[in-house]
């Protein structure tokens, strides 16, 4: 199989995953106990609001058939209208999108120039006191909840010593001002990031450094440097990245956190808010939006894995 | 299908014929300083969560208003709340409740994800493809996320919390379950088992699932870790357990209000105490993955 046959099998076996994605995102709502129309609207709304719903979301007909609709409508990307502004759906995340993208991109980047370099000096002088110091710090970094981690930023650099905004999104006031709000949440963000590139960096160069073609670039006469640079950093920042795309998950859960408390107007608070309205559009189309982003990206990690490391076989 | 009691027989076959490595995993495990020291931090928050009721100096919802949002002091080790409660005694027992969440989660998710992963595993076919796809489509969303749409839909409790992650839980147990009866299926006890005529489900449950304890074992640990981090996330939000009862998170939910007012010790030290019982948890999964990995074992 070669590697645009490879691209066309993993696609198709995304379809089942996105029908099932999206089937579970429907019947979120049909959870609720009881008419979903009146847990909705509240049990003050009259007979015509809850009938209006019930006709707007297809209540009425087999569940089967409001599946399909369903399906049909975000497949076309209308994923409705917010039930208190009536905005649609797809124009709110089009508008919060900036602020998450921003944020995390920040905080993948930041993570990576501190994970790397760590990761690969960790390895090198393996049992050294640096490994110790830096395997320590990557496992306080899992540990700690990015949230809280937010938290005691907010106390020591805003509140105590004043030199960031304890959150917020500036970039109206121009881009320095917009960034200089960015670096505390994005801190907190790419902490837990930046321990898991870590490990997963170390025990890669580990790993590599074992392989017999190292010791054959070695003895041809190369010098360390090289060989570490040309021969093993090459080779184990492959896996690397892919834990990196497969963490995304992880970092679309902690930017919902990391927004909220920073007041940022990403997809992320977004979410809260509406949970907090009970604005049920919103909800069912953020986290259809989550899980999109979360497939399409290890597809695309996949598929990157696959490119970049010619040894992998399609299959 | 006749339903196994999965507990029993497992530690009773177990522990007889394989005490030689038993000793091995004992010894490994208490070499690596690391491992011990997280089993001491989860023994020290057990500790701290089943005591409670008798170590918390106060009663942790009685409120003294005269003494609201006082510092840490003398008669107030960790400092009092909005409310005047003792926030040493909050944070005891809300040890109790996350803990239990987690725990909890846990064991309901283990139960059915070996159930699951087992019997794809072991029969393998169209089984393994439809649990598998299921299991797919759940693994598709962010876990935090698809737990947040859950309890949107199902109101905060703490009984829901715990049903949530349960359920989001069980595809990693089912994923990692299924690979391991995979790699043992092909054993040759296995098929020993199979030639003298031993039931499906005997050979599974017996035998097979009885080979695959260490890596699920780890991933239970580690997921312990991840429940608890979730709970705490979640009742922070204010969609998991509500104040008043204490834990860790409903904790940091109410502190989050006061923390520009400079309130900090509301906000500080449940987190400190979710660090350490994380360390402690981390600490142990990777001792116990090391220890039970002959591979590892004999370097």
């Amino acid at each position: 199989m070669n590697f645009w046959q490879y691209l066309v099998k993993r696609l198709l076996h995304a379809v089942p995953v996105f029908v099932g994605i999206s089937l579970v995102v429907f019947s979120l709502i049909h959870l609720i106990p009881g008419d979903p129309a009146i847990a909705v609207l509240g049990e003050q709304a009259t007979d015509e609001e809850v009938n209006a719903l019930r006709e707007e979301w297809h209540l009425n007909d087999p569940l089967w058939q409001q599946f399909g609709i369903w399906l049909l409508n975000i497949l076309q990307g209308d994923l409705g209208r917010s039930l208190h502004t009536n905005q649609p759906v797809s124009e709110i995340i089009a508008s919060r999108l900036p602020a998450t993208a921003i944020l995390s991109g920040i905080a993948i980047v930041v993570s990576l120039m501190i994970a790397i370099p760590i990761g690969i000096i960790s390895a090198l002088k393996r049992n050294s006191w640096i490994d110790h110091v830096a395997r320590v710090i990557a496992m306080l970094g899992v540990s700690i909840p990015n949230f809280w981690l937010g938290i005691v930023f907010i106390i020591i650099f805003a509140v105590h010593l004043g030199w960031l905004p304890p959150g917020g999104y500036h970039f109206s006031k121009g881009f320095w001002a917009g960034m200089e709000g960015m670096i505390l949440p994005a801190v907190a963000l790419g902490a837990a990031y930046a321990a898991i590139t870590t490990r997963m960096m170390r025990s890669s160069m580990l790993e590599v450094l074992r392989q017999e073609y190292i010791e054959t670039a070695r003895a041809k006469g190369l010098s360390e440097p090289r060989v570490i640079r040309l021969h093993a950093v090459k080779n184990a920042i492959i896996p690397t990245i892919t834990v990196i795309g497969m963490q995304i998950g992880y970092l679309l859960s902690g930017a919902v956190l990391t927004e909220t408390i920073f007041f940022m107007p990403g997809v992320g608070r977004e979410l809260i808010t509406a949970l907090s309205k009970r604005d049920f559009p919103i909800i069912q189309g953020l986290i259809l939006f989550f899980a999109l982003v979360f497939v399409v990206t290890s597809i695309i990690v996949d598929l990157s894995y696959a490119f970049f490391n010619p040894k992998i076989e399609y299959s | 299908m006749a339903t196994p009691d999965l507990a029993e027989p497992i530690v009773a076959e177990d522990s007889q014929p394989r005490r030689g490595q038993f000793r091995l995993f004992v010894d490994a495990f208490i070499a690596n300083r690391l491992a011990v020291l997280g089993l001491v931090l989860v023994l020290i928050a057990v500790f701290a969560g089943v005591t409670a009721d008798w170590i918390a100096p106060q009663d942790p919802n009685a409120q003294n208003l005269a003494r609201r949002l006082e510092p840490p002091s003398a008669d107030y080790l960790l400092g009092t709340d909005q409310y005047g409660r003792d926030l040493l005694s909050r944070i005891l027992h809300g040890t109790q409740v996350s803990l239990a969440v987690g725990f909890f989660s846990i064991v309901i998710a283990t139960g059915f994800g070996v159930l699951f992963g087992g019997i794809a595993g072991y029969l393998g076919g169209i089984i393994d493809d439809i649990v598998m796809r299921i299991m797919d489509v759940f693994l598709a969303f962010p876990a935090l996320i698809l737990a947040i749409g859950i309890l949107a839909v199902l109101g905060p409790s703490v009984g829901n919390v715990i049903t949530v992650i349960a359920v989001v839980s069980i595809p990693q147990i089912a994923r990692v379950t299924r690979s391991a009866v995979l790699t043992q299926k092909e054993e040759e006890y296995v098929q020993a088992a199979r030639v003298i005529g031993l039931p499906v489900h005997v050979r599974l449950f017996k035998h097979v699932l009885l080979n695959c304890l260490a890596p699920i074992t780890v991933q239970a640990t580690l997921l312990v870790a991840w429940a608890i981090l979730t709970e705490t996330a979640l009742s922070f939000l204010g969609l998991g357990v509500r104040p008043p009862t204490p834990t860790w998170g409903t904790i940091l939910f109410e502190g989050k209000d006061y923390i520009l007012l400079n309130i900090w010790w509301m906000s500080l030290f449940p987190g400190v105490a979710i660090m350490l019982t994380m360390l402690g948890l981390n600490f142990l999964g990777d001792g116990l993955r090391d220890a039970l990995d002959p591979k590892v074992r004999t370097d």
